[in-house]
């Protein structure tokens, strides 16, 4: 009898917790990143400590210094030319798959000026694996994504 | 070869899991059967993954560890259901059975997913760029691999197999909350990490080495619990009964 109370007892902080992870406010408090329309609301409160900005690499916005070392960058709500967005300057070489409508996350802070500086940047892959396409180059298959949901903007 | 092929391995560990309640003493008869499906399946996965399925084109080379992440994950997450399966059921009826096998589920889980984890590092560098971030996914995963080691711990905290057997249990069956966390995080939080795939987003080559991999995960899951389990009922016997009562010659050291 005393092991079924601590059955029933188990059972029910566990529904409550998950309760709580599932539908609390957790989510507010722990978030892993800021979209660039969060960031831009928290107006002040923003500038200063180290954060991660999460979004999308607006089309158009990648651009490098003339040897390869520094770059800037638009990371955007979603594909939208209307979305927000921040810039981005990065000092950071990124991973391989660094591209125009790719998800991103980036640690660094916000300054007065309106950049977002970074460290490290990050690049997420969605939950979609294709196969190579006979005849397309890299650069037609890449402008087909921008097309896409990038998983970032969820 | 299309992707549906590999399936029809699952028809032998799902088949004689259902047989189990029934056959208690199957395993001692078939275990060799699942290990050596275990072999095959992991072989032609990892062959297929390796050799056969072409590089994604946004990933490259690297989506090949897709079929050994992905399958150690999802068996490690299935193997710390099933202690929770086994502490409820040993909560509700006393059964030496359950806490055994929940001591060998979590014990196999915990190797599966610090294995999974260790790879998904591996590929996160590549991908992310990091192998390592804060992010709900990793975290949650973090945390699993802490509890069952603490789960683990707990159980050598006592010499009184009745109440290790309940303290572990409580712990086993509040441990739901970790696999459903795990499982659910990408979707519920903002994460670093993909959510699940589906046959439908992974192309055919990758699905098939997959499904191969995954099957031979799930055997070979299956047959270290069952030989864990055996050596948890054998400690378990002797604890209840003191060696000498055993047939241990007397005095011998």
């Amino acid at each position: 009898m005393k092991n079924i109370v601590i059955a029933a007892v188990a059972l029910v902080l566990a529904a409550g917790a998950l309760g709580v992870i599932a539908f609390g406010k957790l989510g507010e408090n722990l978030v892993y990143y800021w979209s660039p329309s969060q960031l831009l609301a928290q107006g002040d409160k923003a500038i200063g400590p180290t954060i991660r900005l999460g979004g999308v690499v607006a089309a158009g916005s990648i651009a490098w210094n003339a040897n390869k070392t520094h770059l800037d960058f638009k990371v955007a709500d979603g594909m939208l030319p209307t979305a927000s967005f921040v810039t981005v300057s990065s000092n950071e070489i990124p991973p391989q798959m660094f591209r125009e409508g790719i998800g991103v996350v980036v640690e660094g802070t916000y300054d007065k000026s309106g950049v977002f500086r970074t460290n490290r940047l990050m690049v997420n892959h969605s939950n979609k694996y294709r196969p190579p396409q006979e005849g397309q180059s890299q650069e037609e298959w890449q402008k087909s994504l921008l097309e896409e949901e990038p998983q970032a903007t969820k | 070869m299309p992707s549906w092929v590999p399936l029809v391995l699952l028809l032998v560990p799902v088949g004689i899991c259902l047989a189990l309640p029934f056959k208690r003493d199957l395993l001692d008869k078939v275990w060799l059967v699942l290990a050596a499906e275990a072999v095959f399946g992991i072989g032609v996965g990892t062959y297929l993954a390796l050799f056969s399925v072409p590089p994604e084109r946004d990933m490259g080379e690297v989506v090949r560890i897709f079929a050994a992440h992905v399958p150690q994950v999802q068996n490690a997450l299935l193997a710390v259901v099933l202690n929770f399966g086994c502490s409820l059921w040993f909560l509700i009826r006393k059964s030496w059975v359950a806490d055994s096998l929940a001591e060998s589920s979590a014990e196999v889980g915990l190797y599966l997913g610090a294995v999974g984890t260790a790879l998904g590092a591996i590929w996160a560098k590549p991908t992310w760029g990091v192998y390592w971030t804060w992010d709900p996914r990793l975290t949650s995963a973090a945390v699993m691999l802490i509890y069952y080691a603490g789960y683990l711990a707990l159980r050598r905290f006592t010499d009184n197999p009745d109440t290790r057997a309940t303290w572990s249990a409580a712990l086993g069956t509040f441990g739901i909350v970790i696999p459903v966390t795990v499982y659910k995080s990408v979707v519920w939080m903002k994460s670093m990490h993909q959510v699940q795939s589906s046959p439908e987003t992974v192309y055919p080559q990758l699905v098939t080495a997959f499904r191969f991999s995954a099957i031979g995960f799930l055997c070979l899951m299956i047959v270290f619990i069952y030989q864990r389990y055996r050596i948890a009922q054998e400690q378990l016997k002797r604890e209840v009964a003191p060696p000498e009562a055993l047939g241990a010659p007397q005095g011998a050291a």
